[in-house]
């Protein structure tokens, strides 16, 4: 397949990225911005921004053929054989923009405990910067990603300035929860949203298509392919359709050479480049790195420790969710405006984060349930006006603590499109995990109860599943016997390779982790430039 | 409640047709009627989808709606004019569906199924057993008539702020409605 793009490589590249989603889009941008020759190459396809509305029908209308961001399920594959099943493919999206082009744009700084989780509470590691290292980053990751927020979070971390937009108001359903938070104790407050609630240089406010999560026709909720854009206006490369086959180096394992790829005609290349940065996701980047494997490095590229693919960590849903004697007016938008901190810092090595979320697309919409219906007319309207409009629901975010049996690592029985061993995810849940999943439970239960919600629907401890977030899998530290990167996420082993996203993180917490994603690339970004 | 033709339009936006995502509610394309190479609805002239394909559907739509929503004929056949404007597998696959109605309607009830009583279009459905397939473009005939007309009508009326405000959703899922609605408290 030839759509005649020129997907040779650069005869000249200062920095070569692999994987244009958050991390990679932010560090194309920064280096770039700053005179540097920039390539970034991506397994997926470009997606047309002009397409959205169609992908949104996908997502709205059963029986339309296709997923919304076109997995390839011969790219795609993958395997998982640990104790609990993992959904990968509709966890993250191949394309230029990574899986924020499906995201929820929830956009949370992670607390001080979280870097110093050993320390205070004895559970798992401290990570080898703290709060302070990252704070100025967060406040310029904030600023990138144009976030909505308020400083009304009596829990959340000290800082500088306001959030660059207004947060977004509360929602009708967010007030029916009001009193009985007020009797039970838990204290609320506004969402931080990767989402504009005024128009911007950049994109329009939100217009509540109400489709966020999978995809956001308007433009409003940030995606990377904003800073790749922006990489792409300061001379950046960008290549679509380019699966990183492995990295090579030199002769004494020091420094990668080149990253060999693949394109649609068939043909394989190499890029060659003065630094290279991996940011292909929590499952891809590890994998990249067992594909690499060299006499010089057999267990794979940057893997003298042993640990890539270690530690896979992903944030637990819990959730719980009913319907009340009046209307709650869900569904008109796409996204949350009300939360609870107040359970995420750990008070001892009892339990882990919880992140406290009161939903506003609680139930089916009225589409939805007139698509499967088995009634018309008059009747149908009344399943409708039965089953839309008086749903409450509370979700959560609970941390996951690294197990090092907790990994990804090659499946040599499956390949892919290009003869790869697959992925496959080793995933299971510790006790900690699932106390913490039930102690969410327990404060949703009661919120839910004091309001007087006919409790329909709870997802504990034995049916939740991930959040899609991978993290963990080539940690960072100061120790090269037990991490992979250092503070700058510069590998310990070669000193040209950065490895930016969450699979840096040492420990998960339980916020979203796309802005601590961005704070740490932005970081990144500086530790390249001065190298270069 | 009255069916508008922006209901329809925004219907269109929800359906991909006419992409103006960022710009301001509704983000279908107003110009369906103004096409030189069409007729007043925006078909173009070698379109499976005529007079009496779009008579039928809003036989359809007579069945399938509640009763309660008014100006059903100029709302099925603005939003159908868009959906089929250049999409000729749809177009095609409507008027297919159309075929198995009326063959249907035709040796059962005496005649295709939009000269039918209501009672008799509601039957028929019925019989055909369309209220309980799942939709499938390339299924069996009751698959097609679900897919192709009964759920693209009730997708039209219920992405539209009319048809969903029927069940108290003025802004539903897939129509850029704005960000006020989601503040505001039921209608007293």
């Amino acid at each position: 397949m030839n759509d005649g793009a020129d997907r040779t490589p650069s005869p000249r590249a200062d920095v070569c990225i692999v994987g244009a989603g958050p991390a990679g889009a932010t560090i194309a941008a920064e280096l770039s911005a700053a005179g540097y020759g920039v390539v970034v190459l991506d397994a997926g396809p470009r997606f047309d921004p002009v397409d959205r509305v169609e992908q949104m029908e996908r997502h709205l209308r059963p029986g339309v053929d296709g997923t919304v961001w076109d997995t390839d399920p011969e790219r795609d594959a993958y395997s998982s054989s640990g104790e609990r099943y993992y959904p990968l493919n509709v966890a993250r999206v191949k394309g230029i923009g990574g899986s924020t082009l499906h995201w929820q744009a929830m956009v949370m700084r992670m607390h001080e405990q979280d870097f110093e989780l050993a320390s205070a509470t004895g559970m798992a590691d401290d990570w080898p910067l703290d709060y302070e290292d990252l704070r100025p980053y967060y406040a310029d990751a904030e600023e990138e990603l144009s976030v909505s927020g308020a400083s009304d979070n009596p829990f959340a971390p000290p800082r500088d300035q306001p959030h660059p937009l207004p947060a977004f108001p509360p929602s009708y359903s967010d007030s029916l929860f009001a009193d009985a938070c007020e009797a039970v104790g838990l204290t609320t407050h506004s969402v931080p949203n990767a989402r504009n609630s005024e128009s911007t240089n950049e994109a329009s406010a939100c217009v509540g298509y109400g489709t966020c999560n999978p995809v956001c026709p308007s433009g409003a909720k940030y995606d990377a392919t904003r800073h790749i854009d922006a990489a792409e206006a300061t001379g950046a490369r960008v290549v679509d359709r380019a699966p990183v086959q492995r990295l090579e180096h030199d002769a004494a394992g020091d420094r990668v050479t080149a990253a060999v790829y693949a394109t649609p005609d068939g043909s394989k290349h190499r890029q060659a480049a003065r630094e290279f940065v991996v940011a292909a996701g929590g499952v891809e980047t590890p994998r990249l790195l067992l594909l690499s494997r060299s006499e010089r490095y057999p267990n794979g590229l940057a893997n003298s420790s042993g640990v890539v693919g270690r530690y896979f960590m992903d944030h637990l849903f819990a959730g719980m969710g009913g319907t009340l004697d009046e209307p709650t007016r869900q569904k008109h938008v796409g996204f949350n405006t009300t939360e609870s901190h107040q359970f995420y810092d750990r008070p001892d090595d009892s339990r882990t984060a919880i992140k406290l979320e009161f939903l506003n697309y609680a139930g089916p919409a009225p589409t939805d349930i007139a698509l499967t219906a088995d009634s018309f007319g008059d009747d149908l309207l009344a399943e409708i006006r039965d089953g839309y409009g008086q749903h409450v629901a509370m979700g959560a975010l609970v941390e996951q603590l690294p197990r090092k049996e907790n990994r990804i690592r090659l499946d040599p029985s499956r390949t892919d499109d290009h003869g790869n061993p697959v992925p496959d995810v080793v995933w299971g849940l510790d006790d900690t995990t699932r106390r913490t999943v039930e102690r969410a439970n327990e404060i949703q239960r009661a919120v839910l109860e004091q309001m007087g919600v006919d409790i329909g629907w709870t997802v504990g401890p034995d049916n939740t599943g991930p959040a899609y977030h991978h993290m963990g899998t080539t940690r960072m530290g100061t120790d090269p016997a037990e991490s992979v990167v250092d503070p700058q996420l510069r590998t310990h082993d070669l000193a040209n390779l950065t490895l930016a996203g969450s699979s840096v993180f040492v420990t998960g917490g339980a916020m979203n982790p796309t802005l601590t994603i961005a704070a740490l690339s932005l970081k990144a970004a500086d530790h390249v430039a001065e190298r270069l | 409640m009255e069916l508008s033709r922006r209901d329809a339009l925004a219907a269109l936006s929800a359906a991909g047709v006419g992409s103006l995502a960022g710009c301001a509610a509704p983000a279908a394309t107003d110009d369906a009627g103004d096409r030189p190479d069409g007729d007043e609805m925006g078909r173009p002239g070698s379109s499976p989808v005529g007079d009496h394909e779009l008579e039928t559907l809003v036989a359809v739509a007579e069945v399938v709606y509640p009763s309660a929503v008014s100006g059903v004929g100029d709302f099925v056949r603005t939003y159908t004019g868009g959906r089929v404007d250049g999409d000729d597998d749809y177009a095609g696959g409507v008027a297919e569906a159309v075929a198995i109605l009326d063959d249907y309607a035709t040796e059962f009830y005496g005649g295709e199924y939009a000269t039918r009583s209501r009672e008799d279009r509601a039957e028929a459905l019925d019989y055909m057993s369309v209220d309980v397939v799942n939709p499938e473009p390339d299924g069996t005939d009751a698959q097609r008539v679900r897919h192709y007309l009964v759920n693209e009508l009730l997708y039209a009326l219920y992405t539209s702020p009319t048809g969903a405000s029927l069940a108290g959703l003025e802004n539903p899922p897939g129509h850029p409605g704005g960000t006020e609605s989601y503040q505001e408290g039921p209608e007293e």
